[in-house]
């Protein structure tokens, strides 16, 4: 096969390493070679972040360039429209609802872009939008939100249940495990 | 075991799979991981040092006393243990020597773009380069093996997309290595001339050993194009993550010369590969280091003629630059979607309920000049607080604020400060301020004591009273410290306390003496710090001034004309309360 690439994309501080890690079990429990890239750092103070997940035979580089993605998992509304240019044409955003102003919007700078859903669309991406903050407090806590928006990953990836069970039972710790089942219950059927 | 392991992760696993028994390292993105993974393993000694040339001369001492030992920091830290290095060099090493150099090209998270193979090849150290994970894992092995057959330092280069990226690994056990015995031996470890210059051509002969090694050595591999392949034979030689940028943009349809020893380069290898192909392109980030080698070599190549010397590469970036020679075609791009809105920036920001938030905002309001450093409060000159106008290294704003202040004299003195947070300040701001002490300027030093390494991702220092694992340790009184170089006027002030950061700043500035201002409250993300209830605003009272928009808080915004703050980000520091003149802001609590 050749190789898939899913990015993840937010604002620094929303959990998307977890995100990443659990994708990363996931795809190497099932057999496949996986790369993952992060961001560490400076940009991880509230800025825009990034993590690639390649997965195929055998998987080169680390990093995703534009045109390439077949998903987009977004955990805000702006930055999925951000890196929308990195979507294969006919690729997939699974995006958050949820909108957190930049610095220039809160300044009064620049205004957050408005329908951006339909914008999305309207440029030719297949748009999954959901409010996984409702969702998440909903299966029990506010920081669930990555776990809600792999349930609804788990759509687009031609895997089993139990793996997606397996790989969350090695990376979360037991005491959220059923919280976090459930998130990604929500997520899966929302 | 097989494992998807961050190159950091990677590296750690190598220094306990070759027995390595010390770490000494500085935390600098993107190397910082290193020593936390290395950490985790009980049977290696592990520690934060001050500043990277602590840490490579702790290193140089554990390894003069028998024991494979390691030193960890970013490129920019290599020029702070720049000196220990290049005499290493000439000493080499009793237990192994293995030193972890991490390049931020793109700079994810830097000051600068330097390319630290300079510092190998200057100071006349073997330099490895990993390409991804398992490589990691294998050349540190690989590097402790050669530090002792060659009686040498060995730097083991990564790069922010080696570093923060996972892949696949096969771990293995830990070797048991016996600690060598310690011998007295003036000759090889005392450096001083008479010595020294009988060390020299020594290194001369290793590095030629090294060179030769380099020719056959797996290390260096040679793969040559898919034999169905037709058309002009393109051969790349690489190094490091772009070896994976190659393969991914041109799969098996170029030969390809990977090196993972960068320093010495090897000759014949090189020589041997050009003439078994028609047409050679160096492809490799940031300086063209072998690029330079080849065209000594009186190779013909393409090198940075074609490829960019600045920021990171990607496959497509190999695909634009490179097509036209590869393939005989222009790269057309990929077909890609976007929407048609400028889209806001979103760059670091200042968190909220960040201590370092009041301060700066009353730096802004007295128009100081304001000699920044490095960490978290460098982004202190993002709008609207812009409250710095000079960054150029670690430790650098005390040292420059003196000169500042004995040029300009006293119009400089009576506006400007140097900030500089507390483990900048132990890794190399103590000198510049005895050199304050010593040559005597009326420079205000305002010290941001948050109680940790922020920027990194929270590292114990000296003053925080613990060590890396969190258990308790010496702990630098920054006070007593200051008024033992000789300060008189040393304060500390609470950054939430608005009226109290004016005060001081305004009274030092003003006095004729030099003066240190503590700034002092934990960073707002450490687990321990307890929070206030978030504050609220009632809209009934709000008149819309925007006076809480000036100091750049990310939980607080204008909607419909009025001031409103994110409850999930909100951690009532109570900054924008103190600026507001309706007393808009309540706090959640009392609503209840």
């Amino acid at each position: 096969m050749s190789t898939k690439n899913v990015m993840i994309v937010g604002v620094g501080g929303q959990g998307s390493l977890l995100a990443s890690k659990l994708l990363g079990r996931l795809l190497l429990d099932e057999g496949y070679d996986v790369k993952v890239s992060e961001v560490h750092g400076m940009s991880q103070r509230g800025g825009s972040v990034v993590t690639y997940v390649r997965y195929g035979e055998h998987v080169y580089s680390p990093v995703i360039d534009k045109g390439e993605a077949d998903v987009i998992v977004s955990f805000e509304l702006l930055e999925a429209a951000r890196w929308l240019p990195f979507l294969k044409k006919d690729g997939t955003v699974v995006t958050n609802i949820q909108q957190i102003d930049p610095m220039p919007v809160i300044t009064g700078a620049m205004e957050y872009p408005g329908e951006l859903v339909e914008k999305m669309k309207n440029s030719g991406a297949k748009v999954d939008a959901l409010d996984c903050l409702k969702l998440a407090e909903e299966a029990g806590s506010s920081k669930a939100v990555n776990i809600v928006l792999m349930g609804r990953l788990s759509h687009y990836f031609d895997m089993p249940e139990e793996a997606w069970m397996k790989a969350m039972e090695a990376i979360v710790p037991a005491k959220f495990l059923e919280m976090n089942k459930k998130a990604f219950e929500l997520g899966k059927n929302a | 075991m097989k494992e998807l392991m961050l190159g950091n992760k990677a590296f750690a696993r190598g220094l306990y799979e070759a027995g390595c028994s010390f770490v000494s390292s500085y935390p600098g993105t993107p190397s910082t991981e290193v020593t936390e993974e290395a950490v985790k393993y009980d049977e290696i000694y592990c520690e934060w040092a001050p500043n990277e040339k602590v840490a490579m001369e702790a290193a140089f001492g554990a390894s003069l006393a028998g024991v494979r030992s390691y030193c960890g920091m970013k490129h920019v830290g290599l020029n702070v243990a720049a000196d220990p290095l290049y005499t290493m060099s000439y000493t080499g090493v009793n237990g192994g020597v293995v030193i972890c150099v991490a390049d931020d090209a793109g700079m994810h998270s830097s000051q600068n773009e330097q390319d630290s193979r300079h510092h190998a090849i200057a100071s006349k150290v073997p330099m490895l380069e990993p390409s991804d994970s398992a490589e990691t894992l294998s050349f540190v092995k690989l590097a402790y093996d050669l530090s002792e057959e060659y009686d040498t330092p060995v730097i083991v280069k990564m790069c922010t997309r080696v570093a923060h990226s996972q892949s696949v690994v096969e771990t293995s056990e830990r070797a048991q290595i016996a600690k060598k015995p310690y011998e007295k031996n003036i000759p090889k470890n005392v450096m001083m001339p008479g010595n020294a210059i009988k060390r020299h051509p020594f290194v001369e002969e290793r590095t030629e050993k090294l060179r030769k090694l380099s020719e056959t050595a797996s290390f260096n591999r040679v793969e040559m194009r898919d034999a169905a392949t037709t058309g002009k034979h393109i051969g790349i030689i690489t190094c490091s993550t772009t070896y994976q940028y190659v393969r991914e943009a041109f799969g098996n349809t170029v030969s390809v010369l990977k090196l993972g020893m960068v320093n010495p380069l090897p000759v014949d290898l090189i020589k041997d590969f050009a003439s078994k192909v028609d047409t050679v392109i160096v492809a490799e980030e940031l300086d063209p280091i072998i690029e330079n080698h080849c065209r000594a070599l009186g190779i013909n190549v393409y090198g940075k003629d074609v490829l960019p010397i600045c920021g990171e590469f990607s496959q497509n970036l190999l695909k634009k630059y490179l097509s036209p020679i590869v393939t005989g075609e222009e790269y057309k791009g990929e077909d890609v979607s976007a929407i048609e809105d400028a889209i806001p920036n979103r760059p670091p920001v200042m968190c909220a309920g960040c201590p370092h938030r009041g301060l700066f905002y009353t730096l802004s309001k007295n128009k100081c000049t304001v000699l920044g450093d490095i960490g978290c409060y460098t982004l202190g000159a993002v709008a609207p607080l812009s409250a710095m106008d000079m960054t150029l290294c670690m430790g650098a704003s005390v040292s420059a604020i003196h000169g500042f202040n004995k040029a300009g004299g006293g119009e400089n003195e009576g506006k400007t400060v140097a900030v500089i947070g507390d483990s900048t300040f132990m890794h190399s701001g103590m000198t510049g301020l005895a050199n304050i002490a010593y040559n005597q300027s009326d420079s205000t030093v305002i010290i941001l004591d948050n109680s940790i390494t922020g920027m990194t991702g929270h590292q114990q220092n000296p003053t925080t009273g613990l060590n890396i694992k969190g258990d308790p340790a010496g702990k630098i009184d920054l006070e007593a410290l200051c008024r033992s170089m000789g300060f008189e006027r040393v304060r500390v002030v609470d950054p939430y306390d608005l009226k109290a950061c004016d005060d001081a700043i305004k009274e030092e500035l003003a006095v004729k003496a030099p003066s240190v201002i503590i700034s002092r409250r934990p960073c707002a993300l450490l687990k321990n710090v307890k929070h206030n209830p978030p504050l609220r605003v009632n809209r009934d009272k709000c008149v819309g001034c925007k006076s809480c928009m000036k100091i750049g808080c990310p939980a607080i915004s204008m909607k419909d004309g009025k001031a409103h703050i994110d409850n999930t980000l909100c951690v009532g520091c109570g900054i924008c309360e103190q600026l507001c003149p309706v007393g808009a802001f309540e706090s959640c609590q009392k609503e209840a």
